[in-house]
């Protein structure tokens, strides 16, 4: 490396730098971002907008179209199939994210004590973030259609000695159930992450102190992994309100319709009932609603570990 | 998910502590791990024996070993779904999408770092982190439309969108790296006569190989498992990726479980085998990812 000498006998700063040879530099790094910005602009930006505008139309997804203004919008929620949808949706994914964080906070805690094998049992449970949600919902879907009920059975608990899928009022503790199975995995090692910045020297004095356990997590643990702590939660609940791939796998939306998610909704409108306008305009609420709810939580997790600046 | 824990006697072997070496090691942690792990094996444990099986073997809890290896499952799995087209599909999506995101992401995460004094640049960055909350089912309508007219309905368009859509977060892991990385480096090369474009080749790109690392992982998982993007944009039935073979026949394996079985574990086996030898550096590398 030349460079490391050349560095110690001219030590200058970037503005020192950028005064020297403003314009290149400066249109070089235009060069590097502007494709990429184009791209992006077509492949992301349009589609969205393109989809805002058409929220306004009746458009099919075929044919010709019209304005209807916000009518899309009021029949929105007029429309108990949509409606249901969203109360699926956040019931589905409030209730996981609290299961994947508390567990996640659990075993990773476990992993980070002083275990045997700790290597070997990290990566074992983080294989499950390692396969498609497609493919571990179509397993579980068996699992929980033909082997849970015959340990209901066996076990005498009457719900469920039936496929807890096929019912309607449980058919989502199933895909609750298989969601965090798959979801904690990648929770658990973002925690881990969290706890090894813990000095271990503040539990030594906490332990002479004679603080117990659960003190010791409350006081110490807690309070310094808080920003893992918001990160986990606003990445669980923004992924699992787009919940797609496992209800697909587990349900198919059933029984009836007792399970569609927001996006399942706008999928099957959209592409299959010639809905485009519509759902649309449905997608465009699921964003609000989504944004919304990511800045509800980070305004209430703490600003400062979600600040991206 | 406690039901499953009870018993695999021939799983815990394996795992379960054998002796105390030193004394610091907490015993009742390490079975109370033990017996958790097992919500994890279990399922996959299951998931093999059943692809071994023949269909009468099923039935009772699932989890007896089988009387007899019944290894046309594989192969009518492999034949039904065409396995070695779908399993060339997917490896040249998910390797195309990986390299081009490490090249291209890391090139404008560069840009934008070294220029956030420029409002330009830092209108960039934020536009990016904003698209991190547009969900992808907003876009999914119109970008379907938008790739058939661009004639971009293929393997191709898939690997592009990857790319593309990856840009927001991978900007932002990259950046906050980059920032740490001293000016002086850069300075030194310049210096030197080397361009900006050298400077990031020589000197930058090297230095963000654990970052590189980390974004290549995320990429790899997402690309090689995701099945509603290769769902709405893949138009040709012989371009379907692993996931999207899986959903397409289920409903010829019907009630073939053992086959559809088989099918689910090929699709599996080659990131779990990678995952198997790779284990600690992938970890390391998505814990790197969650620590700015």
């Amino acid at each position: 490396m030349t460079t490391t000498a050349a560095k110690a006998m001219k030590p200058r700063t970037t503005a020192g730098l950028q005064r020297r040879r403003p314009s290149r530099a400066h249109k070089t790094f235009y060069w590097m971002v502007v494709p990429a910005l184009v791209l992006f602009v077509i492949l992301h930006t349009i589609p969205t907008l393109t989809g805002m505008f058409f929220s306004f139309t009746n458009y099919a997804g075929y044919g010709e179209w019209d304005f209807v203004g916000l009518s899309n919008y009021v029949n929105l929620f007029k429309d108990d199939r949509i409606m249901a949808s969203y109360g699926f949706t956040f019931l589905f994914a409030v209730t996981t994210t609290i299961v994947v964080n508390v567990g996640a906070l659990f075993i990773a805690i476990l992993l980070n004590s002083k275990i045997k094998f700790q290597t070997t049992f990290r990566g074992i449970f983080f294989i499950p973030n390692i396969l498609s949600v497609l493919i571990v919902g179509y397993v579980f879907n068996y699992l929980l259609s033909n082997n849970l009920p015959l340990i209901g059975q066996a076990l005498g608990i009457k719900w469920l000695s039936t496929s807890i899928l096929a019912n309607p009022d449980l058919a989502w503790l199933g895909i609750v159930g298989v969601t965090a199975w798959q979801s904690i995995a990648f929770s658990v090692i973002i925690y881990l992450a969290g706890l090894q910045t813990v000095p271990g020297e503040l539990y030594e004095a906490a332990g002479l102190d004679g603080a117990s356990p659960w003190r010791q997590f409350w006081s110490i643990t807690f309070p310094l992994i808080s920003g893992f702590f918001t990160i986990n939660m606003v990445l669980a609940l923004k992924g699992l309100l787009q919940a797609f791939d496992q209800i697909v796998a587990l349900t198919n939306g059933g029984p009836g319709t007792s399970t569609e998610s927001v996006a399942m909704v706008i999928y099957r409108g959209g592409f299959q009932g010639g809905e485009y306008g519509y759902q649309m305009a449905n997608s465009v609420v699921y964003l609000v609603v989504i944004v919304a709810l990511s800045l509800l939580q980070m305004r209430v997790l703490g600003r400062k570990e979600a600040d991206f600046s | 998910m406690s039901t499953l824990t009870q018993h695999t006697p021939e799983l815990a072997a394996g795992t379960a502590p054998k002796k105390r070496r030193r004394s610091s090691v907490n015993v009742p942690l390490t079975l109370l791990v033990t017996v958790l792990s097992l919500t994890v094996l279990i399922p996959l444990y299951f998931t093999i024996v059943t692809a071994l099986k023949s269909p009468d073997q099923l039935g009772g809890n699932g989890l007896a070993l089988p009387t007899s290896i019944h290894l046309e499952n594989f192969s009518n799995a492999w034949k039904l779904t065409n396995f070695p087209n779908a399993l060339l599909i997917s490896g040249i999506v998910t390797s195309v999408a990986v390299v081009l995101t490490i090249l291209t992401n890391s090139l404008v995460a560069y840009a934008i770092a070294r220029n956030m004094h420029r409002p330009f640049f830092k209108a960039l960055y934020y536009f990016f982190i904003a698209a991190l909350f547009v969900p992808f089912p907003i876009i999914m309508l119109p970008v379907t439309k938008e790739m058939a007219v661009l004639g971009l309905d293929n393997p191709v368009g898939l690997f592009l969108l990857y790319t593309v859509y990856g840009l927001s977060f991978n900007v932002f892991v990259y950046t906050a790296f980059i920032k740490s990385i001293p000016a002086e480096l850069e300075e030194a090369a310049i210096m030197d006569g080397a361009s900006v474009w050298t400077t990031f080749r020589k000197v930058i790109f090297p230095i963000l190989t654990p970052i590189n690392a980390t974004v290549g992982i995320l990429t790899c998982l997402w690309a090689w498992n995701d099945f509603l993007l290769p769902l709405v944009i893949l138009s040709d039935p012989n371009t379907r990726t692993l996931p999207l073979v899986q959903y397409v026949f289920q409903g010829q394996f019907n009630t073939d479980y053992t086959t559809a079985f088989a099918s689910y574990l090929m699709a599996m086996a080659p990131l779990l085998l990678v995952y198997l030898f790779a284990q600690r550096w992938v970890i390391s590398g998505v814990m790197r990812g969650s620590i700015k």
